[in-house]
């Protein structure tokens, strides 16, 4: 069996076990928009809200990423099964990019339903124009928080203590992303007067982050979990 | 999991001679680096506080410099060895617990080395700018590198044993280096407006006085001394705690074994 399709193999039983136990629908999702919710408290002023808005869909999705990054490898230490993938002899480069997959699906999920909280709660507005770099900003910081995701996670899959640890490692790391992402949605919504063309430098930081950890990812992953027993 | 470590195994004999002979961490070379930074330390006191002149424009303040520069310098040139440490561990064949004791040590010392200067920095910054913090590039980056190897140093209390310790802090170091030049990029088109770089600029003029230009140069000298000194002794205590948690082990062993048979 080839590297990919044992990562598309390993993705489909990620989301297989979400769409069953359904804990991104009734729990992460639902968290997310709590804390959009919480924004508005401490941000009280409509004015402000829309002008801060595509920061804080980021914020809010940097924090449930932090959820579904422990839940992802809550379910791979539940009965040793990431374990029993290491003794069976799977690649961990294809345990690594499936992993990442499924992350990333789930994290596409949520920014477009925090997306639509944002226009809904915050009254931002997403101009025609702007929906190919809001696109194309979703996916690259996905795909970029998903390799960081499942590389810290394996990191600290197993050991006391990771759910403190993991914020603390993460959050710097991703501080890239947080910056782009938020900016480029910046300029792909329009807010503040922020022109189109803005927008695209920031796609490339923000595709140099995924590269960067997918590959590092990939190459650091398989000794990670060789070591956490 | 990897065999259970022949690095270790015939390391311990040789430590524990060698931990045997002596009751410190003190050496002669490390006896020698502690002098050397007590007289360059003298000298800088001496230099910052005394001979150099106050600045035409930052007046007093400028006498911060010869600690903030210094402990900037060492900050980064400790986190270089973390990293270069962390490689050497990684990619010998033999693995040597050493190297990943020089990382540890070494990211320790920068930490507290970072956070005395973001603190010296932050004092500066009151006196000169008249705010404590500005969101600029340059202050952004450390504080965000500064975060980043605090959660190194977590990852090292981590538990499990030596090898395990060092490859997973091993792995984290390296990924250091991948995140902070990202870091920094981003948070440089972000916004910048840190006072450019006066001593390192690119046309090789040095502008600035001479007794100040020397008076940091001591200031780097002292703490570089001090930096080698405190990475001896830490390693070496380092090197202590791991053997202590090896004994402790095997005398717990013992002490089942002993209980089995008895």
């Amino acid at each position: 069996m080839n590297r990919w399709r044992i990562a598309r193999l390993i993705a489909g039983k990620d989301l297989r076990i979400e769409r069953r136990s359904k804990v991104l629908t009734n729990q992460v999702l639902p968290f997310a928009g709590v804390t959009m919710v919480m924004f508005a408290f401490a941000l009280d002023a409509s004015n402000l809200l829309e002008r801060v808005a595509p920061g804080l869909i980021w914020l809010a999705t940097l924090f449930s990423l932090l959820v579904l990054v422990q839940r992802s490898f809550s379910i791979e230490g539940e009965d040793g099964a990431l374990d029993a993938l290491r003794v069976a002899g799977v690649d961990p480069v294809a345990v690594y990019w499936g992993k990442s997959i499924a992350l990333g699906v789930q994290l596409a999920v949520l920014e477009v339903m925090l997306l639509i909280a944002a226009v809904l709660l915050y009254g931002a507005e997403v101009p025609l124009g702007g929906v190919v770099l809001l696109l194309t900003t979703l996916v690259t910081a996905t795909c970029g928080l998903a390799c960081v995701g499942t590389l810290y996670g394996g990191l600290t899959a197993g050991f006391t203590g990771r759910e403190t640890l993991l914020p603390l490692l993460v959050l710097p790391v991703v501080a890239p992303v947080l910056i782009g992402a938020t900016r480029a949605v910046e300029s792909a919504l329009g807010t503040g007067g922020v022109a189109l063309s803005e927008g695209w430098p920031w796609i490339g930081l923000l595709a140099v982050f995924a590269v960067a950890f997918g590959v590092g990812g990939a190459l650091a992953f398989g000794p990670l979990i060789e070591e956490a027993t | 999991m990897t065999p259970p470590s022949p690095t270790r195994a015939t390391e311990a004999p040789a430590e524990q001679v060698d931990g045997g002979a002596r009751s410190g961490t003190g050496t002669f070379a490390t006896r020698m680096f502690g002098i050397a930074t007590l007289v360059t330390m003298g000298w800088l006191v001496a230099f910052g506080l005394g001979f150099s002149p106050a600045d035409r424009d930052q007046e007093e303040a400028v006498r911060i410099m010869y600690v903030h520069v210094p402990t900037v310098w060492l900050a980064y040139l400790a986190f270089t060895v973390t990293a270069a440490c962390s490689g050497l561990y990684l990619f010998t064949k033999k693995h040597s617990l050493g190297f990943d004791r020089f990382a540890g040590a070494s990211a320790e010392i920068g930490v507290v080395f970072m956070a005395l200067s973001l603190a010296t920095g932050m004092l500066w910054g009151k006196l000169t700018w008249g705010v404590y913090w500005q969101w600029d590039a340059r202050l952004t980056t450390t504080a965000l590198l500064f975060v980043s190897y605090v959660g190194y140093l977590a990852v090292r209390g981590l538990g499990g044993s030596h090898d395990q310790r060092a490859k997973r802090s091993a792995i984290i170091g390296l990924l250091a280096v991948l995140e902070i030049p990202l870091v920094h990029w981003s948070v440089r088109l972000w916004r910048s407006l840190h006072q450019e770089a006066t001593v390192l600029n690119t046309n090789g003029d040095v502008d600035m006085d001479g007794l100040m230009l020397f008076s940091l140069f001591v200031g780097v000298v002292a703490f570089t001394l001090l930096y080698v000194w405190l990475l001896l002794h830490r390693s070496r205590v380092m090197a202590m705690e791991d053997q202590l948690d090896d004994q402790g082990l095997d005398r717990a062993i013992d002490a089942r074994r002993a209980e089995a048979t008895s």
